[in-house]
């Protein structure tokens, strides 16, 4: 057995490139970056700054997301897909979390965890863009606002003006001519937030409602969203610190699994409540 | 030979150079396959040659081509009147294009890929064709049939939606009216003695096809699912008697692979059921994204496979109205999700997934197929009740979607074979 045990998890996304590396007492480092032309050579490089080439006797590294299989050709040893990952990078931080809501650059995800980390259901968004992060960054283009402050920007809104087309191509020329009659805008946004919201709480009931839920990705860091969630779900959602890494992790806790079959942490913050679940039978483990 | 089926000769060589690189890349790098997909391997490869020709040959002979889409068109009346019945493809995106000219673009594929074949003039099968028969399964279907009858005639079996008393009696009826278009375009009477011969013979098909489909319970599976599909679907073209030779040939070998622990899987690969939709020529994409991952496909709950053989005619009855009594029988016992109320497809998924020792089920749907769409919500529910992990994947000929298909099948993948 090597004597430090190490491992990498790389997520390559469809907007973003991140490493996570751990060990066995935690996290160690990690990095989220704009995925631009050449990702694969971003990661790499960045990985050699922390120290990590490629060659022998390096730590495992398992690679997932949208670029996974690219990855593996020179970067990673193993992949793992989004789903997985998810799963396995929320248990680790938060073990008594059921389900797992992502969203992405191109792929919304809803993902049903039983007690032990793993899934045993699983939704996404079907090829077209709607209910993504995609989307938001259109819909946030028509008001020439940042993507970045998208989400406080609806959330200042004194009404809401309903969005009713799913289709990003329609919802944004519905956004444009209710923007060229003289609607608030703020409202608006708040609209196209409820559309997204409203998505996703369809996928979340296809699978079954369970409990506690975990919010990632970069949707996550949109107050919007994570307020509307919580109000249509009725409880408090988990948005962990850094939401955009929590697939980089899972890759990393897959890693580290296969290398020494370490169990996961203890979590530092339990969630208050307790795994309530529908329709579907929970596995009980834990 | 292409000039007297008036071929559109360019685009018809595109589609073969197509479908040629295509095959040898899914089929043709398989690992470990039984020699004798040789056959079949060159039956496809002479889809558009040496059986056109035969066809040809027996049209000269005075016989006549029934092109059909659908189980529920008993080839057996067809070869009794002197005809051949051919299974005519859909499974292509290459003519969707033109056939949006005429459909609406938010139609299953099957029906516009058919639609366009006809239209674009490439499909030397459907150019052959003396006449179509079609059937009232679904809606697309029934209205495209209108449509089709402008370019070849076209008659229309009217298929129940309900297996009542009522609905058999309409199915049987419309049986009779088959015997007579058959009978007028055959120039012959539909013999008690051609009947019974039919029956056998495609009784004789279905067996050597269910002997197959029976190796495929081993684990592991001593057959691709792929090299399974494209039996299933060669059996819709290819001459009955010679077919079932060469499938028996196959499962003789097969035989003996089981026996030295010879499979084209590991032996721990997880085993998936497909169910739902047909998969036509050459539409191979679930399964090779699936086999592509490391799965073993060891069934279709499809016409293209199971749903073809499942059942046999009685080859007992005593006259022509029995012998039309027991086709309809047969035919109606057809587990298409064209029927309501329809458990019986729903408890047959669960069985074949538990004798096919299935660790998951993939349901497979095309884009705007209501019916096995909609049916899904059943079957979901009865698999998960049995203790099946279900996917559901709904899909059409493009390559557009694979790489989102591929990331779910291998969730599941990861779900159900942690
Ligand atoms: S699914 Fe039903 S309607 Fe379609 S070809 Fe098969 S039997 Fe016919
Ligand atoms: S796949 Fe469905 S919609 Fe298409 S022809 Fe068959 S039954 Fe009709």
């Amino acid at each position: 057995m090597p004597q430090c045990m190490t491992s990498i998890g790389i997520d390559l996304g469809s907007r973003t490139a991140k490493y996570v590396i751990l060990n066995q007492s935690g996290l160690v480092a990690f990095q989220v970056m704009d995925g631009g032309v050449h990702p694969l050579e971003k990661l790499r490089r960045a990985l050699e700054k922390e120290g990590i080439m490629k060659a022998a006797g390096r730590p495992g590294i398992v690679a997932t997301g949208y670029g996974r299989h690219l990855a593996r050709k020179d970067l990673a040893d193993q992949t793992i897909t989004e789903i997985k990952a998810f799963a396995l990078g929320a248990h680790y931080l938060y073990p008594d979390v059921r389900m797992v809501i992502d969203i992405g650059g191109q792929d919304t995800k809803v993902i049903a965890l039983d007690g032990n980390g793993s899934f045993d259901n699983f939704g996404i968004n079907d090829r077209c863009a709607a209910g993504t992060g995609r989307f938001l960054e259109i819909m946030a283009h028509s008001f020439e606002i940042d993507i970045g402050q998208f989400g406080a920007f609806a959330l200042t809104a004194g009404g809401l003006i309903k969005v009713t087309s799913m289709c990003t191509v329609f919802a944004e020329s519905e956004v444009i001519s209710l923007l060229a009659k003289g609607e608030d805008p703020q409202s608006i946004a708040l609209g196209v937030h409820q559309s997204v919201v409203e998505r996703i709480e369809t996928m979340i009931n296809r699978l079954g409602r369970r409990r506690p839920i975990l919010f990632a990705g970069g949707g996550a860091l949109n107050p919007c969203l994570v307020k509307l969630l919580e109000d249509r779900l009725g409880g408090n959602l988990i948005v962990p610190e850094n939401p955009q890494i929590i697939g980089a992790l899972g890759a990393a806790v897959y890693a580290l699994k296969q290398e020494s079959g370490v169990r996961s942490r203890e979590p530092e913050a339990r969630s208050q409540e307790s795994g309530e679940s529908d329709q579907w039978p929970v596995i009980s483990g834990q | 030979m292409w000039r007297s089926l008036n071929i559109d000769l360019d685009p018809h060589c595109n589609l073969l150079n197509v479908l040629g690189q295509v095959y040898s890349d899914i089929y043709l790098k398989q690992d470990n396959r039984p020699e004798a997909m040789e056959y079949f391997d060159f039956v496809l490869s002479e889809v558009h040659g040496l059986r056109i020709r035969e066809l040809l040959e027996h049209k000269a002979r005075g016989g006549f081509i029934a092109g059909a889409f659908c189980l529920f068109i008993p080839d057996e009346l067809i070869l009794a009147a002197g005809g051949l019945p051919i299974g005519l493809c859909g499974g292509a995106d290459l003519t969707i294009s033109k056939a949006e000219e005429y459909l609406p673009r938010n139609i299953c594929p099957l029906i516009k890929s058919s639609v366009g074949f006809k239209l674009a003039k490439i499909c030397p099968y459907f150019e052959s064709a003396d006449f179509l028969l079609g059937e009232t399964t679904c809606d697309g279907k029934k209205k495209a049939w209108e449509i089709l009858n402008d370019f070849v005639p076209t008659r229309v079996v009217q298929v129940p939606h309900r297996k009542d008393d009522a609905g058999r009696g309409v199915y049987r009826a419309e049986l009779d009216r088959l015997v007579k278009m058959l009978e007028e375009a055959g120039r012959t009477k539909i013999s008690f003695d051609a009947v019974k011969k039919a029956i056998e013979l495609m009784n004789n098909k279905r067996r050597a096809l269910a002997r197959l489909y029976e190796t495929r319970k081993c684990q592991p599976s001593p057959i691709s699912g792929k090299d399974a599909l494209l039996i299933s679907q060669v059996a819709f073209y290819d001459d009955v008697a010679r077919f079932t030779a060469s499938v028996d040939k196959l499962t003789g070998e097969l035989t003996g692979r089981i026996a030295q622990g010879i499979s084209p899987f590991a032996k721990d690969a997880p085993r998936i059921m497909l169910s739902g939709c047909p998969s036509v020529v050459p539409n191979w994409k679930l399964h090779h994204i699936i086999e592509s991952l490391g799965a073993a496909v060891v069934v279709e709950e499809a016409c293209t496979g199971t749903r073809y053989f499942e059942t046999l005619v009685d080859e007992s009855a005593a006259d022509l109205n029995a012998q039309l009594d027991a086709l309809a029988q047969r035919y109606l016992s057809i587990n298409c999700s064209c029927f309501t109320p329809n458990h019986e497809r729903t408890e047959q998924i669960i069985q074949y997934a538990q004798e096919y020792h299935a660790d998951g089920v993939i349901y497979n749907t095309l884009q705007f197929c209501h019916t096995y769409n909609v049916e899904y919500a059943r079957v979901e529910k009865a698999l998960k009740e049995a203790g099946f992990p279900v996917l559901k994947i709904e899909t059409d000929y493009t390559a557009e979607d694979a790489g989102q298909i591929q990331t779910r099948i291998e969730a599941f993948l990861e779900r159900i074979k942690p």
